[in-house]
């Protein structure tokens, strides 16, 4: 079917996110003010004002009423889903890369940039259920992490905390006591850094992207590699379906070095991989830049992507689709 | 720790240092006592080579032996001589003198600022006659100790009993017949099967930092060669490749083999100490496989650059084309007005003296036989006309010389079995301010070696490229302005009339700017490369049909395998994206993609002519369902087998998964509980096949009330 554009930001899009219903997308963007979609038919249902610096990623609560953002302007802010207002906020020193609410969405891991003489951290918010009780002190931090963390998400029942970034190793957090309980093998693991982690449905694995041009699939509680997807250009984004067995790796060429001459030498395509053969099944063209973000609606029938060249693309998928056989 | 040392040391002299002010103390002009300043680091660096080594010395012997009166004035002479050679460094001449005599020793050391002056000197001076009775005898420095330990007595030379060597030829009995094709990418080269079967390529050797700058295979194929700083070396054998032969070379920058592969030229190029000198120019011919230097040329880069009167600068390589087919029989270069050509036999001359024409410009060898075809441009505004000639060697004699008028450029193009040769010749227009091109067709098997003259239909369009059908009597030319040109295919022969030329076709408007016959003829890849973006037409020149048009993308280089039955397209790195290779099969179906970072080179190994004779080969063209049948059923096996693993793999690959997944289903069904409970009770995410239940909300907007007047009738 013919995707839906939706132009809504005016710079380049950073994260993708559906409800857990899957009616809603929300999209952040460098341009300050994430958006909500309706993830049926791309229009535009809101935006939430007063990020002042890119929003690099959100986050949604199970029910729908809570969205959490973390920006470049040093702050993470709670908003409310239903009317845009702002809720809370938490300062830091330094930019909010990523956000992630814990199972139960009482807990949120925000993760920060080194910036100045400062290192990079994760940091372990208790998230009340009144807004009025919201306490702005962390209850962990972890650090150790070289450079940038790209994400941090939880591990099952909200045990370990799972971080991966610049410095191309995959962490195992313990999220009670934050000990540092595993690494990624130097040797198996990424050969660059981590650019985007995203979980399973049912958080029994994830997937990493990296800009040594391949993504790979952990077990989430052993941190073994289970799979290795192998494309041509540096991974930007991933995510699975969550209803067949793909994975979708978007990417393309550094914005910095894109080509003037021909669209096609950026590759700026989402690739499906067939997750359990390893195998390339198909891409789909479009953006004029690399893809940034990638977003799998949770009942698997549509999916969408946002590129550097600001827009997010709908796609939902035609009947064959469904009946892909190799 | 300085400080003590120099305190220490002024304790020892009997200064005191307190006395002394160390910033008025000015060091003579030059010099530094050893101590390197931070800005000369870099300057250190360069020079550190040539001053660890003693190659930059020489010894002098057979000098007069002359009283203390007299030797500053052989000084004076001996400096005259060799400072005329090279610079020679600040006490860089050192007589010795004979303590008791006070007489010279009747030698000197001379030390020069670079080794190649110091060699040079040597090679000139070598013998030199001041009088009668001295004579120089110059040796390297170096050499004094080997020369020293040449024992007195002769000792024959033990003989080594015979050894078998590796069976260079190896590849070529390969059983499925493949062939082999060497890659370079980032540090790593590697040689590997085209296993097109199996669709993708099977590892035979990998080495890191094989080479320093390229790898080349030798024309039969027996041998690949690396290129280092201190030479070139070349690797073969059996089963892994063994360096067989290494050929000393400081510096080498090219290599090129003989047809036959008997012979290794070598190049390399000197920086001059003086910058205003032209480069030195070394070249070395060695025998492959003793690995003995035949031949070395030594000079400016001036003298080996070639194109007549033209002021041409560089070097073109190769310097020395090969003659004479596979036997390497003869070699020759051109020069100012001259051809040499040298024979491998004493490596010298032929009749010692080269070939003299007058303005020479270009010259090429047939690739079957000894025959020379040369390039003469046009002389004295017209009066002279350019010419093109055929000589035969060694006799020298001119089989056939072609006159042309108001020519701007000629190219030669060889037929692959010698049997004709097309010169391009590109005319000035009466008007003199345009060029149109024709070609001059040359039959050199026939007798009195008669030549046709083929214009195409449109004069004035441009030739992009020309080729010869290898082994055959075809020819494909692209011609044509613009972005779309025409791609023509002639032949040698007319139906009924051998002796002429006919045209075949004319394809309009392609997208093609290179052509690529198949080694074994008849099929032709039209190439779009570079500003075409890799578009590829794969065309059958006897049915004159196209049997497919493909793309590689940016695609920057195209080679057939020597058995024309694959075509590799390559991406090399002169683009920083889709670096790697495609394998194509001979029709344009592709077989398989392997994509490298940093991709330097694809060559295909050469396969030596076949050693079937040719009615031998005519027998299987006539039966080929017969043999064709055992290597159908092979190929359809290996894809059986190829399926079968296949399904096995996938198979295995989904069972490993399954397994995965239902022990995680077990953990997390054992972990139920809790989720639940983290989640205040509601239930976890596997069960919830949630309703949409359908709510309506009604939402009060706005009330307002309105008093509408009535007018009853009463």
């Amino acid at each position: 079917m013919r995707p839906i554009l939706m132009k809504g930001h005016e710079r380049p899009l950073t994260f993708l996110k559906y409800n857990r219903e899957g009616d809603l997308l929300f999209s952040c963007a460098k341009d300050h003010t994430p958006t909500v979609w309706f993830a049926d038919n791309g229009e535009r249902l809101g935006t939430y004002r007063g990020h002042n610096g890119a929003v690099w990623c959100c986050d949604v609560s199970r029910d729908s009423m809570r969205l959490i953002t973390g920006s470049a302007d040093t702050t993470a802010k709670l908003w409310s889903v239903q009317n845009g207002t702002q809720l809370f906020t938490f300062n830091f020193d330094s930019p909010a890369r990523s956000v992630d609410f814990s199972i139960g969405d009482k807990l949120a891991v925000i993760t920060t940039d080194p910036f100045m003489e400062l290192p990079s951290a994760v940091h372990v918010k208790r998230i009340a259920r009144d807004p009025a009780d919201q306490a702005s002190e962390s209850v962990l931090v972890l650090r150790g992490h070289q450079g940038r963390i790209a994400r941090a998400v939880w591990g099952p029942l909200n045990k370990t905390i799972i971080s991966a970034g610049e410095d191309a190793i995959i962490r195992v957090w313990d999220s009670e006591t934050g000990k540092l309980l595993r690494e990624s093998d130097k040797e198996t693991g990424h050969k660059k850094a981590v650019t985007s982690l995203m979980k399973s449905v049912d958080g029994s694995h994830f997937v990493t992207g990296s800009q040594d041009k391949s993504a790979k699939l952990w077990d989430i509680r052993t941190l073994t590699l289970i799979k290795t997807y192998v494309t041509e250009r540096p991974v930007n984004a991933v995510t699975m379906s969550p209803l067949l067995d793909h994975v979708v790796l978007g990417g393309g060429q550094d914005a910095s070095a894109v080509t003037m001459t021909d669209h096609r030498a950026g590759k700026f395509e989402a690739k499906f991989f067939d997750k359990i053969l390893q195998e390339e099944i198909g891409g789909v063209k479009g953006h004029f830049g690399p893809i940034n973000a990638l977003a799998f609606n949770p009942d698997g029938k549509s999916f969408s992507s946002g590129g550097e060249d600001g827009y997010v693309r709908l796609h939902h998928f035609d009947p064959d689709y469904f009946n892909i056989k190799i | 720790m300085a400080d003590a040392l120099i305190e220490e040391r002024a304790a020892l002299m009997g200064i005191d240092m307190s006395q002394i002010d160390l910033d008025s103390v000015q060091l003579p002009p030059g010099e530094d006592f050893g101590i390197i300043s931070d800005d000369d680091d870099l300057y250190r660096e360069d020079t550190l080579e040539l001053d660890t080594g003693l190659g930059n010395i020489i010894i002098v012997d057979n000098l007069p032996v002359v009283p203390r009166e007299k030797f500053d004035k052989l000084e004076g002479v001996v400096r005259k001589i060799y400072s005329q050679i090279g610079v020679i460094k600040d006490d860089g001449l050192w007589m010795p003198v004979d303590p008791d005599t006070q007489k010279t020793l009747g030698y000197c050391f001379i030390e020069y600022n670079t080794a190649q002056e110091a060699e040079l000197a040597k090679e000139k001076t070598n013998g030199y006659k001041l009088d009668r009775s001295h004579i120089f005898a110059v040796s390297m420095f170096e050499d004094f100790d080997r020369f020293m330990r040449v024992p007195d007595e002769w000792a024959p030379p033990e003989t080594k009993p015979y050894t078998p060597g590796e069976n260079l030829q190896q590849w070529l009995t390969d059983e499925k017949a493949r062939d082999q094709f060497v890659i370079r990418a980032g540090s790593d080269t590697e040689v590997l099967w085209n296993d097109a079967r199996q669709l993708k390529p099977e590892p035979v050797h990998r080495r890191a930092f094989w080479t320093e700058s390229f790898v080349q295979w030798s024309p039969l194929g027996t041998y690949l060669a690396t290129v280092h700083r201190q030479g070139s070396a070349v690797w073969g054998g059996a089963s892994t490749f063994n360096r067989l032969m290494r050929y000393a070379h400081p510096q080498v920058k090219l290599i090129d083999f003989s047809p036959g592969e008997k012979y290794l030229v070598t190049y390399s190029s000197h920086e001059p100490s003086n910058p205003r000198d032209p480069q030195r120019v070394v070249i070395n011919i060695f025998d492959v496989r003793t690995g003995k230097i035949m031949r070395d040329f030594k000079g400016s880069a001036d003298d080996f650059a070639v194109g007549g009167t033209g002021a041409v600068t560089g070097v073109s390589w190769p310097v020395f084309r090969w003659g004479g087919g596979r036997d390497d029989k003869y070699f020759a270069r051109i020069g100012k007005s001259v051809v040499s050509v040298y024979e491998t036999e004493t490596f010298s001359l032929i009749d010692k003296k080269s070939l003299k024409v007058e303005n020479v410009m270009d010259f090429n060898w047939s690739p079957t036989d000894p025959i020379l075809a040369l390039y003469v441009p046009e002389l004295g505004g017209g009066n002279q006309p350019a010419r093109v000639s055929l000589v035969q060697i060694p006799s020298k004699e001119e089989l056939r010389q072609k006159n042309l008028f108001s020519v701007s450029d000629c190219k030669m193009y060889w037929q692959s079995n010698g049997d004709y040769l097309a010169v391009k010749v590109d005319r000035y227009t009466k008007t003199k301010k345009s060029t149109y091109t024709g070609f001059e067709l040359f039959r050199i098997k026939e007798r009195d070696i008669p030549i046709e003259v083929l214009e195409l239909e449109n004069k004035n369009d441009k030739i992009i490229a020309f080729a010869w059908e290898p082994k055959g009597h075809r020819f494909a030319v692209i011609h044509g302005d613009g972005p779309r040109p025409d791609v023509s295919f002639y032949s040698m022969r007319s139906g009924n009339n051998t002796g002429r030329v006919s045209k075949l076709t004319t394809l309009k408007g392609k997208q093609a700017n290179f052509l690529f016959w198949s080694p074994a003829g008849r099929y032709i890849i039209l190439a779009g490369l570079k500003n075409f973006n890799g578009q590829l037409e794969f065309y059958n020149v006897d049915e004159l049909e196209t049997m497919a048009t493909a793309e590689h993308f940016m695609a920057t280089d195209i080679e057939w395998d020597p058995t024309g039955r694959y075509v590799a397209t390559a991406v090399t790195s002169v683009h920083e994206m889709e670096n790697g290779f495609n394998i194509w099969s001979f029709n344009g179906k592709l077989l398989y993609r392997i994509l490298k970072d940093h991709f330097f080179q694809f060559l295909w190994r050469p396969r030596p002519p076949s050693l079937l004779s040719p009615e031998k080969e005519e027998e299987i063209a006539k039966n080929l369902k017969k043999y064709s049948k055992k290597y159908e059923a092979e190929d359809q096996d290996v894809s059986m087998l190829l399926s079968e693993q296949d399904r096995e793999k996938r198979k295995m690959l989904k069972d490993e998964w399954e397994k995965w997944v239902s022990r995680w289903k077990q953990m997390q069904e054992e972990e139920k509980l809790e989720r639940q409970n983290l989640r205040d009770g509601e239930a976890s995410d596997e069960e919830e096949e949630y309703e949409a239940k359908e709510v309506e909300v009604e939402e009060l907007l706005d009330v307002s009330e309105e008093v509408l007047s009535f007018d009853y009738e009463e």
